[in-house]
């Protein structure tokens, strides 16, 4: 790896550079390391605490490799998830995940000792995990830029080499070349401030698909999560505990963590405040609830509420396609793109391989990160030796869909002043956040939602983007626009209600419909289906 | 939502600067850390928990203060408690490998 400074640009070049420092990006990173790769990982925010996974514990979807309990694991949420994922995919990332976390331990993860005296590795949590990768991701020489985020991808005739930025802290740019990109940059939640989530823009798949990378899924993107209206703590696995009240006590008939979420949009929307208390939590559980999310008493702890007793407001914050599934095209088992030298893992990447168009708890998605990670790292490692010596070299050009001018042009470029990034995100999330648009939709919501969605992009990708630190906000921005529209293009194409994806005017299962459908352009969409591939699972 | 960098318990380590994932916080020369982006933060306790001087102090609320003075805070041993509760800091064992993890997950139907 070689680095100069031109100007006040820090230019570095490696084989792999990897977009995200989250569990994908990091297990992307270690693992193109292993495989003799230079490695720079650019986040963001910092490897270690950015991201869903780094404040709170998660389950993780380890099992045992015995048929009979690997069969059960593939089988829980097949049918929820519409019958979309993969059953060649589904057992590749059980063995990945089951290496992983055994790894994790020889690693200096401390597991629990469970009561008959084995270690327990079904979970994670979040702190400790992500500090650790951080410390191995470096021991492993990987050269990690903090505070970096990557505003676009670099390509050439052959395919992307590498991705240019800037540092939310000094200022300067930044411009990696490299054989082989991952993108591993996490969903989009739009910035709810559901727990973690708003660095998780959308900013991969946008930079992806400029390269001229496909989504899959992104009509799985509506996932909301439970949370106390005071809170940004969006754990909703301990709601399976609680009952639903309105103001006065009386219980919100068919209200619930699951099937029941519905109900309490439902009564959201009529205005109607709900309650929630954990009143069906036994006495004896609790303090175990208590150590399992720590964070997810801190709220109330603070607010001097408690939750097992008290009634307390909830809402739902929007998860997009962080809970959702949907993402990145994924096109071969290296999870590569259809993009020669593009790769995509964790949330970036489409789940809807392992978990079609549903996910439950956090399990599937923490052993996804850590699958696809792997296999994206290794991938684009062995891409990046293919090439040979001097792929770090190659001329390569910005691929940003509105020019990105450097500091000092950009008054002489603009006549009127620029639309505030804030002001495209309120309107993109006018049209994203309503229950009554996302979760519950309909052909002439969705319809009426795209006009101005379409006329937010074609606003934003006319004004060019000036680097500084308003340019990061202003690809946020844009990102969440052009998510948004793929979301909606997609809702609009399946014409049933299958997984997440709740369409009003066609609320049940199409069997014709048992397919993917894949999104591609950004001032045109286009949808098509594709048939999902291998044997399905048996029940 | 990200209320106090307390000036007395601050030790000037500038961790915080470092690991927030929204970049709320800015260093300055020889002296505390500042607030310099408050609407940026996206509640997710992070500073607090990495702050090795138990000196920061995250507002439940994503888009409220608590309106707490420092002293009241401290009063309430609020300033470091999410720290203590994971079990982070010296003499201390995270909790990442309590035994009631292990009993959680065979008591709760996945």
């Amino acid at each position: 790896m070689s680095s100069r400074m031109q100007g006040s640009t820090l230019q570095l070049e490696a084989d792999v550079l990897v977009i995200g420092g989250g569990p994908a990006g990091a297990w992307a990173a270690l693992t193109a390391a292993a495989k003799g790769s230079n490695v720079v990982l650019a986040d963001k925010g910092f490897c270690g605490s950015s991201g869903a996974t780094a404040p709170s514990g998660t389950g993780v979807w380890y099992v045992e490799p015995e048929a009979r309990q690997r069969q059960e694991a593939k089988m829980s949420r097949y049918l929820m998830g519409g019958r979309l994922a993969e059953n060649e995919w589904m057992d590749r990332v059980l063995e990945q995940t089951y290496e992983n976390m055994n790894r994790l331990g020889g690693w200096g993860y401390s597991f629990p000792v469970d009561p008959d005296g084995g270690i327990f590795r079904r979970g994670l949590q979040g702190p400790e995990y992500m500090r650790l990768m951080r410390k191995l991701v470096k021991r492993a020489g990987v050269k990690i830029l903090d505070h970096s985020p990557a505003l676009e991808l670099l390509a050439d005739e052959h395919g992307v080499g590498g991705a240019a930025g800037v540092s939310t802290q000094g200022g300067d740019p930044w411009r990696v070349t490299a054989g082989a990109v991952v993108i591993a940059t996490g969903g989009c939640a739009f910035l709810s401030k559901a727990l973690g989530c708003n660095v998780l823009t959308g900013d991969g798949y946008l930079m992806a698909a400029e390269a001229g990378a496909e989504m899959s899924g992104m009509e799985f993107s509506n996932a909301y999560a439970i949370s106390p209206t005071f809170s940004s703590v969006t754990k909703t696995a301990y709601y399976r505990y609680a009952s639903f009240y309105y103001e006065d006590g009386t219980v919100v008939e068919g209200a619930g963590s699951t099937k029941g979420r519905s109900v309490i949009a439902k009564k959201l929307l009529e205005n109607r405040q709900v309650y929630a208390r954990l009143d069906q939590a036994p006495a004896d559980l609790q303090p175990l609830l208590r150590v399992g999310q720590t964070n997810f008493f801190l709220p109330f702890d603070r607010m001097g509420i408690d939750p097992f007793k008290d009634m307390f407001p909830v809402t739902l914050r929007l998860e997009g396609t962080v809970r959702g599934t949907g993402g990145i095209h994924i096109v071969d088992e290296t999870c590569a793109t259809k993009v020669p030298g593009l790769y995509a893992a964790g949330d970036a990447a489409t789940r809807e391989l392992i978990c079609g168009g549903f996910t439950g708890g956090g399990s599937h998605n923490a052993a996804w990160a850590m699958s696809s990670g792997s296999f994206a790292g290794e991938g684009a490692a062995y891409y990046a030796k293919s090439l040979g010596r001097h792929a770090a070299k190659r001329e390569v050009h910005g691929l940003s869909s509105a020019p990105i001018v450097s500091s000092g042009t950009y008054g002489s470029l603009q006549e009127k002043p620029p639309i505030a990034a804030e002001e495209y995100i309120r309107a993109v999330q006018e049209e994203v956040m309503p229950y009554d648009r996302n979760l519950f939709r309909t052909d002439e919501g969705l319809r009426d939602s795209l006009q101005r969605l379409d006329g937010v992009w074609k606003s934003i990708r006319q004004e060019p983007i000036h680097l500084d630190y308003q340019a990061v906000k202003k690809r946020e921005a844009a990102a969440m626009a052009a998510t948004a529209r793929w979301m909606y293009r997609s809702a609009q194409a399946r014409t049933e209600t299958r997984g997440m994806h709740k369409r009003v005017d066609y609320p049940e299962l199409d069997e014709t419909q048992h397919y993917r459908l894949i999104t591609s352009g950004l001032d045109e969409i286009s949808v098509r289906a594709q048939r999902v591939s291998g044997e399905a699972v048996s029940l | 939502m990200i209320e106090l960098i307390s000036d007395a318990r601050c030790v000037q380590c500038n961790l915080c600067v470092s690991v927030c994932p929204t970049n709320v916080f800015d260093t300055v020369d020889n002296d505390v850390p500042v607030i310099a982006r408050q609407n940026d933060c996206q509640t997710c306790f992070m500073c607090e928990l990495y702050c090795p001087a138990d000196a920061m102090y995250v507002a439940p609320h994503p888009d409220r203060l608590s309106g707490l003075s420092e002293a009241e805070l401290e009063q309430a041993e609020l300033l470091g408690g999410y720290r203590e509760k994971v079990g982070w800091g010296p003499g201390r064992t995270s909790i990442s490998s309590h035994a009631f993890l292990a009993q959680l997950a065979k008591r709760s139907v996945p």
